[in-house]
């Protein structure tokens, strides 16, 4: 039995015209689906909650090396043949993890549709995880590490992650470390599928040339094989990063820097004042950062600020890189700034301008079938409701300057900002 | 305004790009506009290119297009310094602009009803543009940190623009985009407006608006806009110093303490893409992707991955989209253990090897499939399809000779592709180069 559970919602203007359509599959897969016939095209983005947070503690990198690895041979095609088929039917699929989820994103020729999704079914049930495709992989993510561990960016971030995060996965990095992809086997690479790629806690949003019926079929067939349950995920958790400056010598005419205090996560009722907050602080031209560092001082070629809502820890985070010479004088401006939004609050002309923009850009964001189908699954992800695209510009609407200012002085803490420097930054050492 | 003639359609095939309606016109001041519909969602991008690039600036003052780039956003007489960018912003707008070689340009995208203002805005600063000292002190500084960011810190980045100068042995390709730092150090007001003065001007741009729009308003749009504006009558002809026959092949090290991973990559000299002559591009096209496309299935990935083992990494890479002579790529990244002697060794067979016996039949005919399927694809990307009518206009190519291209892809065969390889594999075009952590390899 086919079972059609259709919510039906019509986009106001000036946003796409688009109806997004809820499906229960008689597996139980949930969907939300766009149809857009006008190219025969089907783009889906499929998300799992997990990610390489659930990598088992001394396997880490397992989920990231395992996502990798699923397009490189499944059934009774290796690496080579499963490449072949895909680009006989002109598929395009990709693969990846991140701290909280794995995604895999499909665009396929209408034409190709069944003969595709039989393919990326191939990959998500019966991927082959062979010794000589996981050495190759595996070579390919030591290199990348290698590559990051050399890259100044890189280098930062991982700091402030395993400075924040001593005791959680979210301190590691996705990739894992050379050492520990080392240890890795085969066999990882079966455990690791089975606890990611996991039917309860999948997320989907489809859009293109298909029908909700057509979509049900294929969705029971493409994921009705996989494990319905998965290991527990991981506890929340606040940062423990103390408050101060680390540098790190790194041998470069500039510095990259990285400061980050605590947050607050995406469902809490503060999130959409924060957002715009932020927006006025450090995100776009008009932003305070871009114009104090970059337009007032040429202090930087690129500075901003943002909110890293994570599942289990949220951080507000700002970036800089500037000549080694000119980031003490980057860093006290953005400090400053820092304090003074958090203490003086914004002007309704800053309020108003922010809402404009992003009310008025939010449907630049739905431009593609892709960008339309990882918009769906992000949605769903967030526990956003069906209707949150034509709601969201009425929440945004909503903040008032007394809640933005009130949100300034509750969320915003300058005095606990943890700071980590990559270079060789003129006066400024580790305190 | 006039339809576009559509080349060589294939029958009973699934709609494609070429079926995107795509419509232009030219006004009396000599501006031409292409509009490219898109009724899905009611958003445009607004598009100007300046058939003004790097590969133009005079001899000394490298960096002088892309600093201008920057200087476009200061003020004109009609709009106060740094009120250009907050105009869009506060009407849920993103703008940017881009410098290459051969072309300048300056975009936004935002709901279609500000399509005027956008117009009105993009021609108030092509003509009217004002520059303070203070401003242009401020933007070097931060053009340097753009140089800094990208160049300076990326040994990668460092190296190619080595291997670039070394590739050009008179033309302007061989100098940085980005300019060299001393020579950004010295760019100053003057050196930026005269060069403003001289190539921004409607007779040198091309207009594309990709989106919810009606071409009929959108030229009576235009020509409200730009249509007042004054062309400029010394735009000099775009004959740039080109290269003496190359005799010798290059080769070069870098050495640098931040490079993770060493590589061998090469370059030769290769044919662009040209009006009415676009067939050794569409072959060198099919190389690249057959040599370097997907690691799995590609010559060089399958002997050097798969077989040998002795490559992490391969790639082969070429564009054609450059008004003179481009390059052609190879590069691999040696596996660990393997010197970049050996891996250019076998980098060198599997190219000797392919000469001999030319590409599988198989594979070109996967690869004819996905060029045939990007065609489709590139019908949900408005941004892509908008870019490849500016390239393409900007380094002279007609929309007859753009509309008619993936149909010359489709078309190449195998001999085509080999005759291409044996042209450009030419060692004396080359410069081969040793990106490496230290000198012990």
């Amino acid at each position: 039995m086919i079972r059609l559970l259709a919510i039906l919602l019509v986009c106001a203007a000036p946003l796409r015209a688009m109806t997004v359509q809820e499906i229960t599959t008689e597996s139980g897969i949930t969907a939300w689906l766009v149809e857009e016939h006008s190219i025969p095209i089907v783009s889906m983005d499929i998300l799992f909650r997990g990610g390489a947070s659930i990598d088992l503690p001394d396997k880490h990198g397992a989920t990231h090396l395992m996502m990798g690895l699923l397009e490189e041979g499944a059934g009774d095609m290796d690496a080579t043949a499963y490449a072949e088929a895909v680009e006989a039917l002109a598929a395009r699929f990709s693969f990846d993890a991140s701290r909280d989820t794995v995604s895999v994103e499909a665009t396929v020729l209408r034409e190709h549709l069944g003969d595709s999704m039989a393919l990326l079914r191939m990959a998500l049930v019966e991927p082959n995880f062979d010794q000589v495709a996981f050495d190759r992989v595996r070579g390919q993510v030591d290199s990348l590490l290698r590559y990051n561990a050399r890259d100044p960016g890189d280098i930062a971030v991982g700091q402030l992650f395993s400075d924040a995060f001593p005791d959680h996965p979210y301190g590691r990095t996705v990739e894992g470390t050379v050492e520990s992809i080392a240890l890795l086997t085969p066999e990882d690479m079966h455990i690791a599928r089975e606890r990611a790629l996991v039917r309860s806690r999948v997320f989907v949003g489809v859009v293109g040339d298909i029908t909700a019926e057509e979509l049900m079929i294929l969705l029971d067939n493409l994921l009705g094989d996989l494990p319905t349950e998965g290991p527990d995920l991981p506890e929340n958790v606040v940062t423990q990063a103390e408050p101060g400056i680390r540098v790190i010598d790194f041998p470069s005419p500039q510095s990259n820097a990285y400061l980050a205090h605590e947050s607050i996560p995406r469902d809490h009722p503060d999130y959409i004042s924060l957002y715009i907050l932020n927006h006025i602080f450090g995100s776009g031209y008009v932003s305070r950062l871009n114009q104090e560092v970059r337009e007032k001082r040429g202090l930087t070629y690129g500075v901003g600020s943002f909110l890293v809502p994570f599942q289990n820890a949220s951080l507000h985070i700002a970036s800089v890189a500037s000549e080694n010479a000119k980031m003490a004088e980057a860093l006290d401006v953005i400090k400053a700034e820092w304090e003074r939004i958090s203490t003086e609050g914004v002007t309704t002309e800053e309020l108003e301008a922010a809402k404009r923009y992003l009310m008025g850009s939010y449907a630049l964001r739905f431009d593609s079938n892709q960008a339309i189908a990882s918009g769906l699954a992000g949605l769903q992800f967030g526990g956003l409701p069906i209707d949150y695209i034509n709601i969201r510009n009425d929440l945004v609407e909503a903040v008032t300057l007394d809640d933005i200012n009130r949100v300034a002085r509750e969320h915003l803490h300058p005095d606990r900002l943890q700071i980590v420097v990559v270079g060789q930054p003129d006066g400024l050492t580790s305190e | 305004m006039k339809l576009l003639t559509l080349t060589a359609l294939l029958l009973a095939t699934p709609l494609t790009a070429q079926q995107v309606p795509v419509t232009s016109f030219t006004l009396s001041n000599g501006m031409e506009g292409i509009v490219i519909e898109d009724h899905r969602a009611p958003i445009v991008t607004h598009m100007v290119w300046y058939k003004v690039g790097a590969a133009d600036e005079g001899p000394g003052e490298s960096g002088v297009a892309h600093f201008l780039e920057h200087l476009m956003f200061t003020a004109t007489d009609d709009i106060a310094e740094g009120e250009f960018s907050r105009i869009i912003e506060d009407l849920g707008g993103n703008d940017n602009a881009f410098t290459s070689y051969d072309y300048t340009g300056y975009f936004q995208t935002i709901a279609v009803e500000h399509l005027d203002l956008m117009m009105q805005l993009e021609a108030d600063r092509m003509r009217d543009l004002i520059l303070n000292e203070a401003a242009v002190d401020i933007e070097r500084e931060v053009v340097l940190a753009e140089r800094n960011q990208r160049t300076d810190s990326q040994p990668g980045s460092l190296f190619a623009e080595q291997r670039n100068a070394a590739q050009f042995l008179n033309h302007p390709y061989g100098v940085p985009v980005i300019g060299w730092r001393h020579e950004i150090e010295a760019l100053n007001l003057d050196a930026a407006l005269s060069f403003y003065q001289r190539y921004y001007a409607p007779n040198n741009a091309i207009l594309v608006v990709a989106g919810d729009v009606d071409p009929i308003e959108v030229e009576e749009m235009a020509q409200r806009h730009y249509g007042p504006l004054t062309p400029s009558d010394n735009i000099p002809d775009r004959v740039r110093p080109q290269e003496p026959p190359q005799l010798s092949p290059r080769r070069l090290t870098l050495e640098d303490p931040r490079v993770s991973n060493p590589y061998v990559i090469r370059t030769y000299l290769a044919p662009e893409r040209n009006p009415g002559d676009q067939e050794r591009a569409a072959a060198l096209t099919v190389l690249a992707e057959l040599l370097g496309g997907n690691g799995l299935t590609s010559v060089l990935g399958r002997k050097l991955q798969i077989e040998s083992q002795v490559a992490v990494s391969t790639d082969a890479f070429y564009s054609g989209t450059n008004l003179d002579p481009d390059t052609f790529g190879l590069v691999v990244i040696p596996a660990p253990g393997v010197t970049l002697a050996e891996a250019e060794d076998a980098m060198d067979a599997v190219i000797a090897e392919f000469l001999e016996t030319g590409p599988d039949p198989e594979h070109l005919e996967r690869i004819k499939t996905q060029i045939h399927a990007a065609e489709i694809y590139a019908m949900d990307d408005m941004a892509g399809l908008a870019r490849r009518y500016g390239i393409g206009l900007t380094i002279g190519l007609s929309l007859d000779d753009i509309a008619a291209w993936p149909n010359i892809l489709a078309e190449v065969s195998a001999e085509d592709v080999l005759a291409a390889a044996r042209e450009v594999f030419n060692k004396n075009n080359s410069v081969t180069g040793w990106l490496m952590q230290e000198e012990s390899e």
